[in-house]
């Protein structure tokens, strides 16, 4: 018979060239192109080949201000004397413009943020304009969202969101803003903003009036300038804890409304009963979609004890399939991490992991020279007490521990402060649905695992933040009730 | 001896449970996979090497078969260096011309279906008689039928029993045994049937007749892979693989063999382990080879036989 | 002779027990005819570690119990305030209220139990949603009870302003701590009484007197309390809790309007965590079906 071959996969790279990048952006303000007062810029850099894709204005106080008051004055003008029915015509509009360039969108995503174009493809941009195109038709049905309230909206909001969905958190913050007739000054994160600024060409081309959306770059002091403006009525923060807490302080003492998405440590919980190739399925598309760098991410897997072993060998010979590299190869599973700060963090974690005591696994794989990698990796032997099962580290690394009971899973579970999200794997309807009723988190998968739509809510329990973005109760955020 | 439900009993229970939207998103992973360049053109290459080209009509005559067997070992001979096909698959009946026209010492395999395909409504003694006699009289290699009702009402021992018969009367040739997946209804009656074929006996596990409506499909196919490896694991011992039905696009024979690849690994790449029942798909991969070859053109049906 | 008066010892409500405050403490707030109205325990820091002890516990039994027992529950705190008109009027009125408002207030009062009652096991039916998803999923959202509240009542409304901060929250499943108000304490200590026999559970409902300077910071630091209700506060105390509170990122829920009028299911809301659950649905592959 003749001989197998190891077959592997040729190179399948997207033509990024499609993509326009141009050398330098502005902010968006008032509809227009507008430079930094201050002149600076920073750079934006490809972290799958460390080079540098733009130069983006770097935004201070007196940028934030012109684009508060330009989002103040659309408002009190046009917007906010605009019928909710002309206002969702406008957002559909937004939708089917980032349809048509789905394609040019997903490269961008993928060059400036290092995410496989697969995901950037499949994911990311459409579920970003699926998001548009959701939370339109709500503009003019707020009275049924909220039966026996008349809702009306807040003013401007100001909205800051991560690097590790840039276009689809811009999504999911700007929609609900404009359909319940809000206006935005929105900050992209500093490593990936090229997105959110081809978004404000497709708002540019959609023909929405002047100031509705604003777009401000920068980097903290430029999202802190957004939260202590004393003109933004609402405040939407998706990012780490610590800076959701900072914010919360912040604006304490004013009648700023407020949304924070923040961290987690999900459970994944797989019972001996469950369809286990699905649950190791689940298990990747937990942790290592990508790279790790998600807030719901399933970062603590718990198996229980007479199907650990079944478990951990499937789960290994499934990572060996994972193909890490060149986040623009459609065959890729695993792209460059986000920037050299969040790789050193991950190195960290995963130094101190092997520190206390865990058994380290990472498959052999050939990364490429420049740019920022790291490999998926598992380990088993964690306790709750350490560190990488506790803190939540964002990048592909999975904490892997046994369980004998329910309740003891369900209490080591629910033992984190955080509360944003779990799963739970099980063939039986009673048992899975005793352990979604328990588990503090916002959103509970059974039997899968990291599934995002525009009509689902999407937030946090505990310190994993407060309001929800998605579906009807997302809208509740933007409201006066 | 053969092996029986009285002698060793399969834990019918122990089949674990499939959820099938899982399933469907893993399949749907596979055919996102890009193939490029060398990648594909090898990939062809052993599609084609992995077809049982199959002829099973009604209309089938000793002429018909000549002709099939003679295109299984020259695919297309305007292209060198072409590999055969695995085997040809047809009715009992055109065992002996089949073995006449291919000589006994080509590389290319007799399949036989048998155990009143497709239907398997025929007696255990008739199965038996008809299994021995296509290996008789040449065949390498008997595709049976499950009895699917026996199966839906609950009678495992006796599919179980059954297939283990057959096997006994194989001897040396090699068999393949048919779930027809389309009559199955779940999932997770694919992965029991596939357990219940492979542990008595099966060398191969095959999805359908290619006579109903619903045969191969990526995420039954990919239940059934799973039950191998599960076997493999457990036991050591490889079991082959046969979507039948359905596959007729080069593109979509490639996911199949990603499948395998990246579930069982690249010892089943090989049509020791991997086959595709299939009638037109050796046309499609061909024109996709001579478009390559071509330097891209894209091709016509007019200039590849069709037998 | 004219028999002598038997005086109540006022106490707190703690794990549906009365104990005095571990810290031996007292105050004497004056009523309205200028005499004391009797010695209120000053709660302690330890008395509401020990009250939020308590409420984590009764969590584990009031949260998933029936929503249609927990109406009953409310309702029968109706009945048993219904049956103390007379005590809480004229504790009412010893705390400064005309006959005619104490009367009214305590009608307020039971009507609110009334009111809540009905919400316990319809608030779900009204607010749930089922998420029609693109994928292949069954997807809904659900309320869940925030979890421990602390519930800083109003400091007029000494009766029905209690209720209707405390109603809403336990109505949804939550247990509460509730720093009754500092210059008219007998209401709640007389309502601790209602709660200890309306089958409400030990723990659910907690109850302390005392000063709030003292105690608010208390509630908003401790990290075993979820969410924290006050209304009439000044905007300074309001900023303070506020920032207190960020180390466990205590919901904090300000009302602006009388509590005692407020009847409105989106009030339970405000202490209600939205929960959303994902499950496959499978599609046979019989018939001809895809898979």
């Amino acid at each position: 018979m003749k001989k197998n071959t190891n077959w592997e996969y040729a190179p399948a790279p997207e033509a990024a060239k499609i993509a326009k990048i141009a050398k330098r952006y502005d902010h968006f303000i008032n509809g227009k192109w507008t430079p930094s007062q201050s002149g600076k810029t920073f750079r934006t850099i490809n972290p799958a080949t460390g080079r540098k894709l733009s130069e983006v204005a770097d935004g201070n106080d007196a940028d934030v201000d012109a684009a508060v008051k330009a989002a103040r004055a659309a408002y009190e003008g046009l917007w906010g004397k605009m019928s909710g029915r002309e206002r969702g015509k406008y957002i559909y509009r937004i939708a089917r413009l980032m349809q048509e360039r789905a394609r040019e969108f997903s490269i961008i995503e993928t060059l400036d943020g290092g995410k496989p174009i697969r995901e950037s493809r499949d994911i990311d941009v459409p579920l970003a304009a699926n998001h548009f195109f959701y939370t339109a038709g709500w503009a003019d049905k707020l009275e049924y969202a909220f039966p026996n309230r008349n809702p009306s909206a807040l003013g401007v909001a100001g909205q800051i969101i991560p690097w590790n969905f840039p276009l689809l958190m811009a999504a999911w913050k700007i929609a609900p803003a404009l359909a319940t007739g809000n206006t935005v000054v929105l900050k992209p994160a500093e490593t990936t903003p090229l997105t959110a600024l081809k978004l404000a060409e497709i708002i540019a081309d959609s023909g929405l009036p002047e100031g509705v959306v604003n777009i401000v770059t920068g980097a903290g002091t430029t999202g802190a300038a957004i939260v202590n403006h004393p003109d933004v009525n609402k405040v939407a923060f998706t990012g780490s804890t610590s800076v959701g807490k900072f914010i919360q302080q912040t604006i304490a003492n004013t009648d700023k409304r407020v949304t924070l998405e923040l961290g987690g440590k999900a459970a994944n919980i797989i019972l001996e009963d469950a369809a286990i190739d699905q649950a190791v399925e689940g298990i990747v598309n937990g942790i290592y979609f990508n790279q790790g760098h998600v807030c719901c991410a399933g970062s603590r897997l718990f198996i229980q004890e007479s199907v650990y072993e079944e478990v951990i060998w499937k789960l290994k010979s499934r990572m060996r399939t994972l193909v890490v590299g060149d986040p623009l190869d459609k065959n890729t599973d695993i792209g460059a991490i986000n920037s050299k700060e969040q790789l050193k963090t991950i190195q960290k974690y995963i130094q101190l992991g092997q520190e206390q005591g865990g058994d380290m696994y990472q498959p052999t794989c050939k990364l490429p020279s420049a740019g920022n990698w790291c490999p998926p990796t598992l380990f088993t032997h964690v306790t709750q007490s350490s560190v990488i099962a506790q803190e939540e580290i964002f990048g592909p690394v999975l904490a892997a521990q046994s369980f004998r009971t329910v309740p003891e899973v369900i209490s080591k579970a629910n033992n984190t402060p955080y509360g944003l999200s779990a799963g739970v794997w099980c063939d039986k309807g009673a048992r899975l649905f005793q352990l979604t009723t328990q588990l503090d988190a916002g959103v509970v998968w059974g039997n899968t695992f990291n599934q995002f739509d525009p009509a689902s809510p999407f937030g946090g329990f505990k310190e994993s933040g407060f309001g929800r973005e998605g579906g009807l109760h997302g809208l509740a955020a933007y409201l006066e009730m | 001896m053969a092996k029986s439900s009285t002698t060793f009993r399969y834990d019918y229970a122990q089949s674990p449970p499939v959820d099938q939207v899982g399933i469907a998103e893993r399949a749907a992973r596979f055919t996102t996979r890009s193939i490029k360049t060398s990648t594909k053109r090898e990939g062809l290459n052993m599609v084609l090497n992995m077809i049982d080209l199959t002829t099973l009509e009604g209309a089938d005559t000793p002429r018909k078969v000549q002709q099939l067997c003679y295109k299984a070992g020259h695919l297309h001979d305007a292209i060198p260096g072409l590999p055969h096909t695995a085997a040809v698959c047809v009715y009992p009946p055109f065992v002996k011309v089949a073995r006449k026209a291919l000589g006994n010492r080509s590389p290319i395999k007799i399949a036989s279906v048998a155990t009143g395909f497709p239907s398997g409504h025929l007696t255990l003694e008739g199965k038996r008689e008809e299994t021995k006699r296509a290996v008789g009289d040449g065949a390498d290699e008997v595709d049976m039928v499950i009895s699917r009702g026996r199966f839906l009402s609950g009678d495992y021992d006796y599919v179980f029993d059954e297939i283990a018969a057959i096997k006994e009367a194989c001897g040396k040739a090699r068999l393949k045994v048919i779930l027809e997946t389309g009559e199955l209804a779940t999932l997770d009656n694919v992965r029991r049937a596939s357990d219940i074929a492979i542990h008595a006996g099966a060398d191969f596990i095959k999805t359908s007749t290619g006579k109903i409506s619903s045969a191969a499909t990526i995420p039954v196919t990919l239940v059934m892979l799973l039950a191998i490896r599960d076997y493999h694991f457990k036991s050591g011992n490889m079991v082959g693989m046969k979507p039948a039905g359905g596959i007729s696009k080069s593109k979509l024979a490639l996911h199949y063999l990603v499948m395998v690849k990246e579930t069982l690994g690249p010892e089943w790449l090989s049509n020791e382990w991997f086959r595709f029942g299939a009638s037109s798909l050796a046309n499609d991969v061909l024109m996709q080879i001579a478009k390559i070859e071509s330097g891209g053109a894209y091709q016509s049906p007019c200039y590849f036989s069709q037998d | 002779m004219n028999r002598l008066e038997i005086l109540k010892t006022y106490k707190l409500y703690i794990n549906g027990k009365f104990p005095r405050s571990e810290s031996g403490r007292y105050y004497t707030p004056e009523g309205a005819d200028g005499k004391a109205l009797g010695n209120i325990c000053q709660s302690s820091r330890k008395d509401l570690r020990e009250s939020v002890r308590a409420a984590r516990s009764a969590l584990g039994t009031w949260a998933p119990r029936a929503a249609f027992n927990r109406s009953q529950i409310l309702y029968r705190i109706g009945e048993m305030l219904e049956g103390r008109r007379a005590q809480f009027e004229t504790e009412l009125k010893r705390q400064g209220s005309s006959a005619a408002s104490a009367s009214k207030e305590v009608e307020n009062a039971i009507d609110l139990a009334v009111y809540y009652a009905g919400w316990c096991d319809k608030y779900q039916q009204v607010f749930s949603a089922v998420n029609p998803v693109s994928t292949s999923h069954f997807n809904f959202s659900v309320y869940e009870p925030v979890g421990v509240v602390a519930a800083i009542a109003p400091e007029q409304s000494a009766l029905a302003g209690l209720l209707g901060t405390i109603l809403p929250i336990i109505a949804g499943g939550n247990t509460c701590i509730t720093l009754a108000s500092n210059s008219k304490p007998l209401s709640a200590i007389t309502l601790a009484e209602v709660l200890a026999t309306s089958d409400l559970p030990g723990g659910v409902v907690n109850i302390l007197t005392g000063d709030r300077k003292e105690l608010l910071p208390v509630f908003a630091t401790h990290m075993d309390i979820n969410a924290l209700v006050a209304s009439d506060l000044s905007t300074t105390r309001v900023a303070e809790l506020k920032q207190a509170s960020t180390h466990n990122l205590k919901r904090i829920v300000i009302h602006q309007s009388d509590l005692s009028k407020q009847e409105d299911p989106y009030v339970i809301l405000k202490t209600q965590e939205i929960k959303t659950t994902w499950h496959p649905i499978e599609t046979s592959i019989a018939g001809g079906g895809k898979y």
